[in-house]
C-alpha cells in the first residue's frame, strides 16, 4: 500500500511542548514513528561552569517548571553526598511535603490535559480548578507558585508553623474531596474508556526491555518506584508503588489518579509525623564538593537521575540530567505503530511528554 | 454514560471558579516572594547580592557607590534578602505591574561614614540601551 508521511507536531494544539514525530502512515494506520527534538534546548547543563554550585539549585529548578522542587532536591542530595553533610530530619519530611504537593499539581495538570486530548474539555477545567487549590498551598508556604527555590544544600529555606500546616490538612482534605468526585467520570465515563482502552499496550516485558520509567513502567506491572530508595524521609513513610497491569492508555491514567490520592496520604503521614527542630544545617567550615555520585528520585513522570562530579572548587566540574521524559520515548515508538492517526494525541501523552526537561 | 452530570449540575449552584480580573484581585499570603526593595540608606553596598544572585540581576559599584537592579533579569528567588548582611533587602508581597518597558533600577547610595548624617536615595529610571551596554560589560566574560 502506498506509503504517506505526516508530520505531527512540533506545534500541535494537544502538545504543551514541541517535540516532532515523523508518522508513516498507510491508509490511516500508523507504521512507524521517528521523533525529532531540539527545540527547546536551553543547554542548562553547561551553566554549571559558570555558575556555583549553591546558585545551580536556582538552575535545575529551571530544567523542568513543572517539578522543579524534585529536580532542586535530587540536585541538592547529590551535593549533599559528596560534601558529606547530614540534612536534619525536620527539613527531610518537609522536603517530602513539598515534593508530593508538586507530585500531585503535575498529575492534575496531566489528568486535565490528557481529557483534553480526547476532547473532553469540561473534564479539563475540572481538574485544573481542583489543580488551583495546590497552587494556593505552594504559594502560601514557600513564597512562589511553581518555581519554589525552597531547598537548599544542606536543609530547606522555610519552616511551616503548626497553624499553616494545619491549614496545609484541612486544603487537602477539601481537594481529596474534589479529586474523588471526578473519580467516576475520569475511570468509568464510556466515552473515556472509548478512547482509552487497549490503546498505546506495553507487556510487562516490553516496558522492562526498553527501560521505560514512572507510570508507564508501573501501569504495565512492574512496581519500581525510586521511591522504595527511601530517599529524604521516604524510608520512614512506609510507602508502597501503585501498580495496574494493563498496560495501555487507562492503565497508565489509573496509575496517576490513584498516586494523586496517594501523594496527598502521604502528606498527612509527613505532616503528622513531621519532627521538630532545625531546617537547615550551616555550610561553615565545609568544602566545596570534591568527588562524584549519582542522584535518584522519583519524578512526576518517573526516575530522575543526576550525575555529578566536582574537583574541589566553586563550580561543579559536571552535572548530567537524565530526565523520565527521555527514558520513555523510546516506549512511545514502540506504542504507536498500528493505531490509527486519530488515537496519536492520545498515545503520545499517555508518557505526560515534558519536552522542556528532555533537552534540557 | 451519564458520569460527568452531577458535576455539571452541582455548576450551577456554586460560585464561580474564576474571579473578574483586575476588577477582584485575590489577597496574597503572608510571605510571597514579590517586588524587590532595596532600603539604599542602610545599604552598606558590600556586593554580597550581586555575587549571590543566580540570574546575575544586581550590579554593585563601589566606586561609584550605585546599586543597580533589573527587575527583569530577576527570578525573585529571594536569595539576596536571605544572605544581605544588613537586612536592608526586603520583598514585598505583591508582584511588579506588567509593563510594556525595559525598567532598570540604579540606587545611588552614599559612602560609609560613622557620623554620616542621612541622605535620601534616588530612583530614576535610565535609558535602556545605555544600561543594556553597562550590563554586558560587567558581566564575567565565559571561558
Amino acid at each position: 500500500m502506498r506509503k504517506t508521511v505526516i508530520p505531527f507536531g512540533p506545534q500541535h494544539p494537544v502538545l504543551p511542548e514541541p517535540i516532532h514525530l515523523k508518522l508513516t502512515v498507510e491508509d490511516e494506520r500508523i507504521t512507524e514513528a521517528i521523533p525529532n527534538l531540539g527545540y527547546v534546548h536551553r543547554g542548562l547543563e553547561r551553566l554549571a561552569d559558570v555558575r556555583d554550585f549553591h546558585q545551580m539549585i536556582q538552575v535545575v529548578e529551571r530544567v523542568c517548571g513543572i517539578c522543579s522542587v524534585i529536580h532542586a532536591l535530587c540536585y541538592c542530595q547529590g551535593v549533599e553526598e559528596i560534601m558529606g553533610v547530614e540534612v536534619p530530619p525536620r527539613a527531610r519530611y518537609l522536603r517530602v511535603m513539598w515534593s508530593e504537593l508538586h507530585r500531585i499539581q503535575s498529575h492534575l495538570l496531566w489528568l486535565g490535559l490528557f481529557s483534553d486530548s480526547f476532547g473532553f474539555e469540561s473534564l479539563f477545567m475540572q481538574f485544573w480548578r481542583v489543580r488551583e487549590r495546590i497552587m494556593d498551598i505552594s504559594e502560601a508556604t514557600t513564597g512562589n507558585r511553581v518555581i519554589v527555590s525552597v531547598n537548599v544544600i544542606g536543609g530547606v529555606r522555610r519552616n511551616p508553623d503548626p497553624e499553616q500546616l494545619r491549614w496545609v490538612l484541612s486544603q487537602l482534605e477539601w481537594v481529596e474531596e474534589e479529586v474523588r468526585r471526578l473519580e467516576n467520570t475520569m475511570l468509568e465515563d464510556y466515552t473515556v474508556k472509548k478512547r482509552t482502552v487497549g490503546k498505546g499496550v506495553l507487556t510487562r516485558q516490553q516496558v522492562y526491555e526498553l527501560g521505560a520509567v514512572g507510570p508507564v513502567l508501573r501501569g504495565s506491572g512492574v512496581a519500581q518506584d525510586a521511591r522504595q530508595t527511601g530517599y529524604a524521609a521516604y524510608g520512614e513513610l512506609h510507602f508502597e508503588p501503585i501498580v495496574e497491569i494493563d498496560g495501555d492508555c487507562y492503565a497508565r491514567s489509573k496509575v496517576r489518579f490513584r498516586e494523586t490520592l496517594a501523594s496527598i496520604d502521604l502528606i498527612r503521614r509527613a505532616v503528622n509525623r513531621m519532627p521538630e527542630g532545625e531546617i537547615r544545617v550551616k555550610l561553615k567550615g565545609v568544602k566545596p564538593p570534591k568527588g562524584e555520585t549519582v542522584s535518584r528520585v522519583e519524578q512526576p513522570r518517573g526516575e530522575l537521575l543526576y550525575y555529578l562530579k566536582g574537583c574541589g572548587e566553586k563550580t561543579l566540574d559536571r552535572v548530567r540530567i537524565r530526565t523520565p521524559t527521555f527514558a520513555n520515548i523510546p516506549p512511545l515508538l514502540v506504542m504507536l505503530p498500528g493505531h490509527y492517526l486519530s488515537d496519536v494525541p492520545v498515545v503520545t501523552l499517555s508518557i505526560d511528554p515534558c519536552i522542556s526537561c528532555t533537552e534540557r | 454514560m451519564f458520569k460527568m452530570t452531577p458535576n455539571i449540575m452541582r455548576n450551577l449552584v456554586v460560585k464561580k471558579s474564576t474571579r473578574m480580573y483586575p476588577a477582584q484581585v485575590r489577597p496574597t499570603f503572608d510571605k510571597v516572594r514579590g517586588e524587590l526593595i532595596n532600603d539604599i540608606e542602610s545599604c552598606i553596598l558590600c556586593g554580597t547580592c550581586a555575587v549571590k544572585c543566580p540570574s546575575q540581576c544586581i550590579a554593585v559599584d563601589k566606586k561609584v557607590y550605585t546599586w543597580t537592579y533589573d527587575p527583569f533579569a530577576c527570578v525573585y528567588c529571594g536569595v539576596c534578602v536571605d544572605t544581605c548582611p544588613v537586612k536592608c533587602l526586603s520583598q514585598k508581597t505583591q508582584y511588579r505591574p506588567p509593563t510594556g518597558e525595559r525598567l532598570i533600577i540604579t540606587l545611588q547610595g552614599q559612602p560609609r561614614k560613622k557620623d554620616k548624617t542621612k541622605d535620601k536615595g534616588s530612583e530614576k529610571e535610565t535609558p535602556p540601551d545605555q544600561e543594556m551596554e553597562k550590563d554586558a560589560s560587567a558581566e564575567t566574560p565565559e571561558p
